[in-house]
């Protein structure tokens, strides 16, 4: 991490309450879904950012939580993936209940930190858990669609490295559209660790993300990538302490956690 | 403005215990959730210190030994993070802001309106001096009556519960006293300068 400038500011403009209207659900796996949204002005965002989403219920009572912006900046709607979390209050609400037409508030974007844009270049490393993928595959997705880095050749692209860390083959968020990034790319690679469920004809890894897998699919520290690490809280604070004990730059090594303290997927 | 309702949504039923004492848009945990922006940092004791410094210059230092001397109290508090969670009637211990400014004050060490919080790792962030003192902020090494653990910030983290928990500064090492406020590590990336979260004041722009 780097220590913030010192430059002041213009006077911000206040992060708008926006209504969006659903567009599309995809589900992506039995516990998550794709919210594709239209939003009318929308200021345009960068990958890796979030939006806060505010729910009203009929007594006035709302509840807001944060998702990661899954689409490009590019792309004309915003996605949100969400994982449904059994005892959550909201994510139930948006995977089982929410119907294509209704309206949704939302603001954002958020955050100025966790982000990533082909300017800043590669190589570029990911590593998520779970639905932490959500943000890492706007910076794909961006990667793949900004203009001069696609499609006049494969050699353009930014190197990429994602490693994806799922429970199961059935959990894997975004798996055949993953399958076909790297099939047009490659410059990009993409290795999943399945730590509960392999499928009998996997071949891959099989265990928690570790020193040893950072080290078999990661660039080596000298190549200074640009490290992006977003998933549950134990599995980003294991990944970003071998990153450093591998001797990464603490300071490239950028993470984004959510949920509860609970286990890593 | 009157936000539409969400059709469909009741919510989890409200809690008596919460009531009052959540701030709008925030829910209760019982969890203890780690949020940074990087990997966590981790110092000897042997090699710890902290630091403040005043306007002009003068400095006064504390080892870990001599920091650990220092009179200590018990805080208890609910802590409430930009993310949304807050968590009811934590307990932690440290040393007043107070004590380290009186104990300052004998070595000359004046403070400023501003104070700008240094971090193992890099972070930082800015309060105003009204905010840590006369009771308000400390310097605290346990929570829970353990010593603070590396991922919530130990060994040393600020508390500065009536302000979100960003200001909270983890891994704390040094307070600048300031004549001018600067913003740090979250106040430049888009979040509120001050950040108080009863008047939700989570990013720049929030009244």
């Amino acid at each position: 991490m780097t220590a913030a400038a010192a430059t002041p500011r213009p006077a911000a403009q206040r992060v708008a309450w926006r209504t969006a209207v659903v567009a599309d659900i995809v589900p992506e796996t039995p516990r998550a879904r794709t919210l594709v949204l239209d939003l009318p002005g929308w200021p345009g965002h960068r990958a890796g950012q979030h939006v806060d989403v505010r729910l009203t219920a009929e007594d006035g009572y709302q509840a807001q939580r944060s998702y990661s912006i899954a689409s490009a900046p590019e792309e004309a709607r915003l996605a949100l993936t969400v994982e449904r979390l059994d005892d959550g209050e909201v994510s139930p609400y948006l995977t089982d209940e929410l119907r294509v037409g209704d309206r949704l508030e939302l603001r954002g974007p958020i955050g100025g930190y966790f982000v990533w844009h082909v300017a800043i270049g590669g190589p570029l490393l990911l590593v998520g858990g779970g639905s932490g993928i959500a943000p890492l595959m706007a910076m794909l997705r961006h990667r793949a669609t900004a203009p001069g880095t696609a499609p006049t050749g494969a050699q353009r692209h930014i190197p990429a490295r994602l490693l994806y860390s799922s429970r199961s083959w059935d959990e894997v968020i975004y798996r055949d559209e993953l399958a076909r990034l790297v099939a047009d790319d490659p410059a990009l690679e993409v290795a999943v660790t399945l730590t509960r469920e392999q499928p009998e004809w996997w071949t891959g890894f099989r265990r928690r993300i570790d020193r040893m897998m950072l080290a078999e699919v990661a660039w080596p520290p000298a190549e200074r990538p640009h490290v992006f690490v977003c998933g549950p809280t134990l599995l980003v604070e294991a990944v970003a302490t071998a990153l450093v004990a591998l001797g990464h730059d603490p300071a490239r090594v950028k993470t984004e956690r959510f949920g509860p303290t609970g286990g890593a997927a | 403005m009157t936000a539409p309702f969400s059709r469909g949504f009741r919510g989890r039923p409200r809690s008596a215990a919460a009531s009052g004492r959540l701030p709008p848009g925030q829910y209760e945990t019982r969890e203890f959730p780690v949020l940074s922006a990087g990997p966590t940092p981790r110092v000897a004791l042997g090699a710890w210190d902290f630091t403040l410094r005043g306007p002009a210059g003068t400095t006064m230092r504390w080892t870990w030994d001599e920091f650990q001397a220092l009179p200590h109290e018990p805080v208890t508090a609910d802590i409430h993070c930009v993310t949304k969670w807050s968590k009811l009637g934590t307990v932690w211990e440290g040393v007043s802001l107070d004590t380290l400014l009186a104990e300052s004050a004998v070595r000359g060490l004046a403070p400023a309106p501003y104070v700008l919080a240094g971090c193992d790792g890099g972070y930082t962030t800015n309060l105003p001096l009204a905010d840590v003192t006369g009771g308000k902020a400390w310097v605290v090494v346990s929570y829970g009556g353990e010593p603070l653990a590396p991922e919530h910030g130990g060994p040393a983290r600020l508390l500065v519960p009536h302000l979100y928990f960003w200001k909270s500064a983890k891994w704390i090492r040094r307070l600048h006293f300031q004549e001018r406020d600067q913003p740090g590590f979250w106040e430049s990336h888009g979040y509120h300068n001050y950040g108080d979260p009863w008047r939700e004041q989570r990013y720049a722009g929030d009244e």
